[in-house]
């Protein structure tokens, strides 16, 4: 199946200094009680976005209207913990398509790149700037060439480039499916069944 | 060539490799529970699939699920939901399901060892973040997300980089009263909750050897604490001895062959690593962990330390850890008082860990204050420590002795600690909320956890 393509992106962004932010802080365990993908983004960041009577956390970024943008810049070591998918699904249902890291978890990695979500890891000073640029300033706007590799901070006429394996930049950049791809290995994988089993 | 175990089995289930992109790394048994799982049935229904290889898939009902009167419907309409739509998908798709009430339902993480499903040399995936326990018995195990699941389902196989690879050795004696649980925060306090992102680790040394198959899964269970892909222990008679005679490990002439087989399993003298640690057995200390990550971690009679001496920590995050706990830097935990005590989890809900427990209760009572959850990890283990005695112990101890789940770990069900409340508890994440809503986690091992909820505060038996 089809999926959504992947194109450069111009935005603002969302800054979160906070570092080690595991997948409990994305989404609460309480809420991944669905068994559809649709609807999460209602969750994503709910204890540090709400309060227990469910009310907007004043001076929670995600609250506060200057910030928008499909951008999520977050402190080291970002999307540790559980596996849970949940977790990439709020984030791209809540409209995000780029979060930026100096270091990504390797679980949440994989699952946002699984999600039509590109995983920017850059420089912990490249970082640094953008987090506090973005704080003084919300108009801030990044681009993110994913062709190019690129991630640059126009006003700050700093740019830096990304790493990401060629089989998955292309399948973001065309919408291809890995599921669809493993489905047509059928017959190698059973081959190779056979060939284990005899040994 | 020499190579290492996980290269060795890694090696020798790579169906493809994809120029400058991921392995196609074929996949022995899946693993799946009710929370991760329903989204991939439904993606593989969309596509008009069936289940590639059903005979390698295993189901369990645990995250959900109640750990009183499982006998009655599930109350919650949600968790009731995913439990219906886990069998549903079980029963269409011919899926061994053991499901709530089934005499070897249980943790995911439990039961597929206990009832033999994990051998050495398999690659193994579930849809949760703790399958690496099962590289406890010598096979490559790791969580994933649920495309990947869906992957699975669909081909038996999972695109993969491949990790690097780290080995850790743990040479020496440990200490009385030190165990697994021990070990392993004290790994994660040196490295830190990010130092093994990217590797696939081998725990090794004489301090690894010496650990029961039970402390060896306790241990590989918290590597992804310190962000790695999993962990892993080569199989010995120890592991051996294990499976002998569990329902799905090879019987009779078979189990020969197959030992035969496993024996290979090992590290070659002189195979490299990526990375390589080494640890003092005989330096560590009873741990417990006074923050809101599991490298937050000290020896039980420290004080917590300033923002300026962990290294491991920002101070930002470090202060809004301390704050959240309540706790200042300085301040020492023993004497805490302690509201709540949970047993259990994939982390320490084995048999072993109810002895340790009921070893140190016997013959004493549970503190008044003290609300404590003891969760066996699965219906056999509830079963052997009804055998043994244990729970006759519990309950003169003054303890309820409850039935099988993931339960406070992550708090899915009903037992969850209130906001505010301190719980003292052997699961494998102290993060903020993970018991609920506010809730304020201590991480130890099954001795503390008795010591606290026979004295109300944290302890340390040894005293």
């Amino acid at each position: 199946m089809a999926k959504e393509k992947f194109n450069t992106i111009v935005s603002q962004c969302v800054p979160l200094v906070e570092e080690n932010i595991d997948t409990d802080q994305i989404i609460p365990a309480r809420y991944l009680k669905a068994t559809t993908r649709q609807g999460f983004g209602d969750f994503l960041f709910r204890d540090w976005r709400f309060s227990p009577d469910s009310k907007p956390v004043k001076g929670f970024i995600l609250n506060n209207p200057a910030y928008s943008g499909t951008v999520l810049v977050a402190g080291r070591n970002f999307g540790c913990g559980s596996s849970r998918e949940h977790a990439a699904w709020a984030i791209h249902d809540y409209g995000f398509r780029v979060v930026v890291s100096s270091f990504f978890a390797d679980i949440f990695r994989n699952n946002a790149l699984n999600n039509g979500i590109l995983p920017v890891q850059v420089s912990q000073r490249f970082l640094d700037v953008l987090l506090q640029t973005a704080m003084a300033d919300p108009d801030t706007k990044v681009t993110v060439d994913l062709g190019k590799q690129t991630i640059s901070i126009p006003s700050k006429g700093l740019s830096e480039s990304f790493a990401i394996n060629g089989y998955k930049k292309e399948c973001l950049m065309e919408g291809y499916d890995d599921i669809d791809y493993l489905v047509n290995l059928r017959d190698e994988i059973t081959e190779a069944e056979t060939l284990w089993a005899g040994k | 060539m020499k190579k290492t175990l996980f290269d060795k089995i890694w090696d020798a289930h790579v169906v493809k490799k994809i120029d400058d992109g991921p392995n196609v790394l074929y996949i022995d048994r899946m693993y799946i529970h009710e929370v991760t799982s329903p989204q991939a049935f439904a993606g593989l229904a969309a596509r008009g699939l069936d289940v590639f290889r059903p005979l390698q898939v295993t189901a369990t009902a645990d995250h959900n699920t109640p750990t009183v009167n499982q006998h009655l419907p599930v109350r919650d309409e949600q968790s009731r939901s995913q439990l219906e739509t886990l069998a549903a998908n079980c029963r269409k798709n011919n899926i061994q399901h053991f499901g709530l009430g089934n005499e070897y339902n249980g943790i995911v993480h439990v039961i597929g060892p206990e009832l033999g499903f994990t051998q050495p040399g398999m690659t193994i995936v579930c849809g949760d973040s703790h399958t690496s326990t099962h590289g406890a018995l010598g096979c490559i195990a790791f969580g994933v997300g649920t495309s990947e699941v869906e992957m699975v389902l669909a081909s038996q196989c999972i695109l993969q980089p491949k990790p690097k690879s780290m080995r850790i050795t743990v040479e020496g004696a440990l200490q009385k009263n030190v165990s697994a649980k021990d070990i392993i925060l004290y790994i994660i306090s040196k490295l830190g909750t990010d130092g093994g992102t990217g590797y696939f680790v081998e725990f090794a040394g004489s301090a690894i050897r010496n650990l029961s198959v039970e402390g060896r899964m306790t241990l590989c269970n918290m590597s992804i604490e310190m962000g790695a892909r999993g962990g892993m222990i080569a199989p010995d008679q120890k592991t051996f001895d294990y499976l002998k005679g569990r329902i799905n490990a090879p019987s009779g002439d078979e189990f020969c062959i197959a030992v035969e087989k496993w024996k290979r399993l090992v590290t070659d003298d002189g195979a490299t690593f990526d990375m390589e640690y080494s640890f003092n057995g005989e330096e560590i200390p009873v741990m417990i962990t006074y923050g809101t990550n599991p490298g937050m971690a000290m020896p039980v009679s420290a004080s917590i330390p300033s923002a300026e001496k962990s290294d491991d920590s920002p101070n930002e995050s470090f202060v809004k850890a301390l704050n959240y706990m309540g706790l200042k830097p300085g301040e020492k935990l023993l004497g805490k008082k302690i509201d709540y005590v949970f047993l259990g989890s994939c982390t320490n809900g084995r048999i072993e860990d109810l002895r340790v427990f009921a070893g140190y209760v016997k013959g004493k009572k549970k503190a008044p204050g003290v609300t404590a959850w003891i969760v066996p990890g699965s219906k056999l283990v509830e079963k052997q420590a009804h055998e043994e005695g244990l729970v006759r112990i519990l309950k003169d101890a003054g303890f309820e002795f409850r039935q099988p789940g993931c339960s406070a770990c992550l708090a899915m069900n009903d037992d969850k600690v209130p906001e505010g409340k301190y719980c003292l508890s052997t699961s494998n994440r102290n993060f903020e909320g993970r018991q609920g809503p506010g809730s304020r986690t201590f991480l130890a091992g099954p001795l503390l956890a008795a010591a606290a909820a026979v004295t109300g505060e944290i302890s340390n038996p040894a005293e």
